[in-house]
């Protein structure tokens, strides 16, 4: 079922969680919210389920105004950060329970029950914990009855609010592959909110970046990966080194280097240029084109390496991620100086920086 | 087994144990068991009358059963009061929340004269009732509601912590499942308050029992009708009667300790059978 959501206006007292939000989510779609906390993406998610009311605008599924419709009316299923599982019954009757409470004409006999819960357990591979209390369960086992309840009443749409934020990261990265096998099975029209970008890129079909309360970007993770529409999402998708600079004759001058950057809308002024880690190369000699910096730190575990540099000029921290076997040929040492040529500039009016939260240059757990 | 094995991570427990056990005699089983031994001074024969006089038996049947009807209107409303100055902010939820505890510090006596005045023929709310028939002060109704008053802080007490654990995302969770707000209300919220409503239900019951301060200020005392087992108590204690009135205590003892130890044995029922299946 496609879910459209228009014109979608939230306050909560003086704050304004969300702003004139129009977003379309297609049907079969597994469609990520991503965004810093308080930027309205689960206000969003709950008044898509109606857990909350908007102050204004409306909310489409399947084509159909449910707008004034309650929650229990809506046939969505909703995923809760903590998992919401009702502690005093068994994880049989957990998932049985949207069931029971069908009203006795529609709701189906003891046998069919059954039979439709043990189906669901299988599906989310814990039929065997059926009889165990859900304190006796770890967290991603807990997640995943939570999940195969939610799917219990056959809903037109999936909504899981942080699904995997009280887990640990390993955990975490095991569930998101398996809610990925899932979702292809199922292909129910699915939308989740997570502040992880990782998450949202290696599991979303479609990202939709918030902040503040307004959409910044929506597109495939790829497409907004690649060509962020604005400093703030260059900065929360993925690490990013800045450099504040003047363009000049079609190039980008910063930290005593001239860069051709790919998107220059400017003929002259101030610019703040967004570098991703993977994209500066390190090289020995001088190079118009490359940053003089000085090397801190070597950190080489795993397959990528991370060097963390300073720049000559303005002691500006920079990151550079680089294999590990090309580290190994640099052959390179704390304290020495080497320049870092930059594949890939984007560039975005320095206006624009100037609003941004800190971008996160380590990876956000 | 080797002795380490068996050590527990948590010192302690041989010295806690003790002293559990030296301040639960001092302060309650030697005072307690004292009823017991003046009571042997009498004859079975003499035992028994006492105990099942007519008048004895009428004042357990009302002490009792007063005291079980007034901490069942108690775990009702006290649910109520509990679930709106939980769930709800209004002005003046402070001022009620305060209110609540009141009846914890008021001398009982006092609680009972007020209870009269205006419960009386001619007090503010006697006056009215008075034309339609229903008497409440110097009548059983009347310890009704002085046991109803002095119970109230103690489901509240009980229930609004728990109350406030539970997170409103269960009742989401149940409202997105399909549920109704009854059902939800049934089968989620109550489920989950059960054990501390039953405490809270145990300890109005046992105050209720004991009480004496504010009851009979209200109840008229008259024999076989409005008499509670304290007063009868009080009354063979005044005529020097201690043997006598330790007996009826011992009886009052027995019966309390019966009653609470089904609702605690109720309530650990209920929490075995919550875990198995419902």
């Amino acid at each position: 079922m496609s879910i459209r959501v228009e014109n979608i206006d939230k306050r909560f007292g003086t704050f304004t969680a969300l702003n004139d939000v129009t977003l379309d989510f297609r049907t079969g779609e597994l469609t990520a919210l991503l965004g810093p906390s308080g930027c309205g993406k689960t206000t969003l998610l709950r008044i898509i389920a109606g857990l909350e009311t908007a102050d204004a605008g409306r909310i489409l599924i399947a084509g159909e105004e449910t707008s004034d419709k309650p929650v229990r009316e809506r046939h969505v299923g909703f995923v809760f950060q903590h998992y919401a599982l009702f502690r005093h019954m068994s994880v049989f009757e957990n998932v049985a329970f949207g069931l029971r409470v069908k009203p006795r004409r529609e709701r189906p006999g003891e046998a069919e029950i059954r039979r439709r819960v043990m189906e669901l357990l299988d599906l989310v591979q814990l039929a065997w914990l059926a009889e165990r209390m859900p304190a006796q369960l770890s967290g991603g086992q807990r997640q995943r009855i939570a999940l195969a309840r939610a799917l219990a009443v056959e809903p037109q749409v999936l909504l899981l609010d942080e699904p995997f934020g009280a887990l640990d990261a390993k955990v975490r990265k095991e569930l998101r592959s398996w809610l990925r096998q899932l979702h292809e099975t199922l292909h129910i029209t699915s939308i989740f909110v997570t502040h992880d970008q990782e998450e949202a890129l290696e599991l979303a079909d479609r990202v939709v970046v918030m902040n503040r309360g307004r959409i910044e970007q929506a597109g495939p993770p790829q497409a907004v990966y690649e060509h962020p529409a604005n400093a703030f999402v260059h900065g929360f998708l993925g690490a990013s080194n800045i450099l504040r600079g003047t363009i000049r004759d079609g190039l980008f001058h910063a930290e005593g280097a001239s860069l051709p950057a790919r998107n220059i809308h400017q003929s002259g002024g101030e610019a703040v240029a967004y570098l991703r880690p993977h994209e500066l190369a390190i090289a020995r000699r001088p190079d118009p084109a490359g940053i003089p910096a000085e090397i801190r730190r070597i950190l080489a575990f795993g397959a990528l390496a991370r060097i963390e540099l300073i720049t000559l000029a303005g002691r500006v921290p920079l990151e550079v991620e680089l294999p590990r076997h090309d580290l190994a040929g640099l052959a390179l040492n704390p304290g020495e100086t080497v320049h870092l040529v930059p594949q890939g500039v984007n560039l975005f009016p320095s206006a624009e920086a100037g609003t941004l939260p800190k971008p996160v240059l380590a990876k956000a757990g | 087994m080797t002795a380490t094995a068996s050590r527990r991570v948590l010192p302690g427990f041989g010295l806690t144990l003790g002293f559990t056990i030296l301040y639960l005699s001092l302060v309650v089983l030697i005072p307690l068991s004292a009823v017991f031994l003046k009571t042997a001074t009498l004859s079975p024969e003499q035992i028994w009358n006492q105990i099942s006089a007519p008048r004895a038996v009428a004042s357990y049947r009302l002490t009792f059963g007063a005291s079980l009807l007034a901490a069942m209107v108690n775990a009702v409303f006290g649910l109520i009061l509990a679930w709106i100055l939980v769930r709800y902010s209004f002005p003046g939820k402070k001022l009620v929340d305060a209110l609540i505890d009141l009846p914890f510090a008021l001398p009982t006596a006092v609680a009972g004269i007020a209870l009269a005045a205006i419960y009386a023929k001619n007090g503010w709310i006697g006056q009215f009732l008075e034309p339609l028939g229903i008497r409440i002060a110097f009548t059983p109704a009347g310890i009704l509601v002085a046991l109803i008053f002095i119970g109230l802080p103690f489901v509240v007490r009980t229930v609004q912590p728990v109350l406030q654990d539970l997170d409103a995302e269960f009742e989401e969770a149940a409202a997105s499942l399909g549920a109704t707000r009854w059902q939800s209300v049934t089968r989620v919220v109550l489920p989950a308050i059960l054990p501390a409503l039953t405490t809270g239900f145990a300890l109005a019951f046992a105050r209720a029992v004991g009480e004496y301060g504010s009851v009979i200020f209200i109840a008229g005392n008259m024999p076989l009708v409005s008499e509670i087992t304290p007063l009868i108590i009080i009354t063979k204690l005044e005529q020097y009667d201690y043997a006598g009135a330790t007996a009826i205590a011992a009886v009052m003892l027995l019966i309390s300790f019966a009653l609470l130890l089904v609702i605690n044995l109720l309530q650990a029922w209920s929490a075995r059978r919550g875990r198995r299946e419902a």
